[in-house]
């Protein structure tokens, strides 16, 4: 007789191969390895929690250390290839096979071994994508995820940094899948249940909290004149005329300019209330004056950012936060959130071409997606209408009647021509085209592409690519903005005129900016300290950010 | 070190009476401007110490369009660069017209 239940048993077993070490669903810390051991078999699917803030880390040292006759060959399928463990264990041979989406830290190794073989790449990933994939053909045998605290029970408190976990958990628990978390403590009562106990199979106390990385958090004092000039175009050329009020912002320093000059330079322009009322976005520092000022109603984030944790709790107003007064954040939510519902992401990027196709690789890093892509895209699915979105769509359709028109999501790229170390930020080709060559790729790593992206800024001005008609004048709209790089001196100077008195290319003059107003002094913090001056106290920077 | 220079005639003089003004600092990525008045009124040049070797050609087109937008008749610049962006020497070269005309902000 043929049986339906194969999965649910093989599930059953695993468990019951693991409850030898455990009280109830407790398991030390020294014998999570021996645990690890019995639950996953080789070859399988195994989703080791790690994303771009929070990681299992206790976890992830503990599968590097298994005995490779009992795990091997594993099939990796995480949003972030972040912690040194998390290759070491391809370089043992624990994991053979990698499906993941994010790679920051770890960027320079991960394609040293790609390029070496060490790594046999499934695909690199947007998060949402990632996610999607979990609950169709990337299903995880094996979840190892990370919680503030658990009860005896093992009822999860994810805390500020829920993140991914209710993803994850939600793709294993209900496909026969093994979920073990680790925590930082075992309670009488978890402050509020972000998991509960029912998908969770094994809690490993660890013996120190899990890591977080403060990535969202960028000092005020680091903003220069030419981020503040491109926030300011930025802010008048764009967020201005188009009414944007739903936005996500990514976290280079000229968005950070871009927030910390609304209290000053957008209130001067009369447009408190008007723009960025709305954001999916991760709880970011120098948003404090912009909150402080009374300019933002609500923000739903991804996860949390060190030292936010009181002043969140503080402003429930304007976070999402649970019975216990803390954050909760929910990364494929806010990602959902910043797909459909956001009319804006403005980004920077590290690489632009002539088609306006932009990519953060280079020759010898793989960053991975992230969730920009999701955020820097036209969601083809939406339908619900709003002023800037009909607006950019128009501008892109004049001709189609309007009951019928698509709007269009404002897809803007901010930069300074040249980045570091005097580096152009416009190229003729992408690394990434090179990259994709050398790995015998498919598809070349394209953050976001040129047919998604609707407005340049740079500081000789704000390029509107919705406005182009043909792939020439797109082309020299790019070169128009692209400064002294070779792009932007190989210019037809002639069209790039013609493309001005259009106003597909607005100078600084044209949008009533001298660059000269380009001035720290109207940033609305300058520094850290600022910063938790405006909280009222109640933002705790973490140590490598407090210089006083 | 690398040493540069431009000469450029000057549709108009510079605005102001000021005799000389200096901006920014020697640093990395950035530079210092001293601006003096001491050219006649359809003249002007800029005298380049660099710290980046080989970019003469973008040194060139960031003069050439300074001159053409403001017009700095009679005034002799003289930069120290700790390899400055160019869209940050155009910025300190405004800030040194600005600074000589001698209006505030």
């Amino acid at each position: 007789m043929t049986s339906w239940q194969n999965n649910r048993a093989a599930r059953d077993a695993r468990i019951a191969a693991g409850a030898g070490l455990a009280h109830g669903k407790v398991v030390e810390a020294s014998d999570a390895t021996r645990l690890l051991e019995a639950v996953i078999r080789p070859g399988d699917r195994v989703c080791l929690e790690g994303d771009n803030q929070k990681q299992a880390d206790l976890l992830s040292r503990a599968l590097l250390a298994v005995d490779l006759s009992k795990v091997n060959d594993l099939h990796m399928v995480q949003s972030g290839v972040v912690l040194p463990e998390h290759l070491d264990l391809f370089d043992r041979g624990v994991a053979k096979r990698l499906d993941y989406a994010y790679s920051g830290p770890q960027s320079a190794r991960i394609a040293r071994m790609l390029f070496g073989g060490k790594i046999e790449l499934g695909a690199v990933h947007t998060y949402l994508e990632l996610f999607a994939r979990y609950f169709i053909d990337l299903t995880p045998h094996v979840a190892l995820i990370a919680a503030v605290s658990a009860d005896r029970d093992g009822n999860l408190y994810t805390g500020p940094n829920t993140e991914d976990t209710p993803t994850v958990v939600e793709a294993t628990a209900f496909k026969d899948g093994v979920v073990i978390a680790q925590v930082n403590e075992i309670v009488e009562t978890v402050p509020r249940v972000d998991i509960p106990a029912d998908r969770v199979h094994f809690v490993v106390k660890s013996d120190k909290p899990f890591f977080v990385e403060p990535l969202f958090t960028r000092d005020p004092a680091a903003i220069t004149e030419g981020q503040i000039l491109t926030a300011m175009l930025a802010i008048k050329g764009i967020y201005a005329p188009y009414g944007v009020q739903r936005i996500n912002h990514g976290i280079g320093f000229s968005t950070a300019a871009i927030e910390l000059l609304l209290p000053t330079f957008g209130e001067r322009l009369g447009l408190k209330g008007r723009i960025a009322t709305h954001f999916a976005l991760n709880p970011h520092p120098a948003l404090i004056p912009a909150i402080e000022s009374g300019w933002v109603r609500q923000i739903h984030s991804f996860g949390s950012e060190v030292g936010m944790d009181d002043y969140i709790r503080a402003r429930s107003d304007v976070y999402f936060t649970g019975p216990d007064g803390s954050l909760r954040s929910n990364r494929a939510f806010c990602q959902t959130a910043g797909l459909y519902a956001c009319d804006m992401f403005i980004g920077s990027t590290l690489q632009i071409d002539l088609q306006g196709n932009s990519s953060t690789v280079t020759a010898s890093r793989i960053a991975g997606f992230g969730g920009a892509p999701n955020m820097g895209s036209d969601a083809r699915g939406r339908r619900h209408p709003s002023e800037p979105w009909l607006k950019a769509g128009a501008e892109a359709d004049p001709d189609s009647p309007a009951p019928l028109r698509r709007g269009r999501k404002l897809v803007v790229q901010i930069g300074e021509t040249f980045g570091d170390k005097n580096v152009p930020l416009f190229v003729e080709k992408l690394d990434a085209i090179e990259l994709a060559e050398k790995l015998n790729l498919e598809l070349a790593p394209v953050m976001i592409y040129g047919d998604d992206v609707t407005h340049i800024v740079t500081e000789e001005g704000v390029a509107n690519l919705l406005l182009c008609r043909t792939a020439q004048e797109r082309e020299q709209a790019i070169r128009g903005v692209a400064g002294y790089t070779d792009v932007g001196r190989g210019r037809d100077r002639s069209m790039v005129a013609q493309l001005r008195e259009r106003g597909v290319i607005r100078r600084p003059e044209d949008i009533g900016i001298n660059p000269l107003d380009a001035d720290r002094n109207m940033l609305a913090a300058r520094s850290i300290k600022d910063l938790v001056r405006w909280s009222g106290g109640l933002y705790a920077p973490p140590s490598k950010f407090r210089n006083w | 070190m690398e040493d540069l220079s431009f000469h450029h005639p000057v549709r108009e003089r510079a605005g102001g009476i000021r005799q000389s003004a200096i901006v920014g600092v020697v640093a990395s990525g950035n530079l210092e401007v001293l601006v003096e008045r001491v050219l006649p009124d359809a003249e002007c040049a800029v005298e380049i110490k660099t710290a980046a070797m080989g970019f003469g050609e973008v040194w060139s087109a960031v003069i050439g369009d300074f001159v053409e937008r403001y017009s700095p008749g009679g005034l002799k610049f003289s930069i120290n660069d700790g390899g400055a962006r160019p869209d940050t020497v155009s910025l300190r070269l405004a800030q040194a017209v600005r600074l000589i005309a001698g209006s505030d902000r």
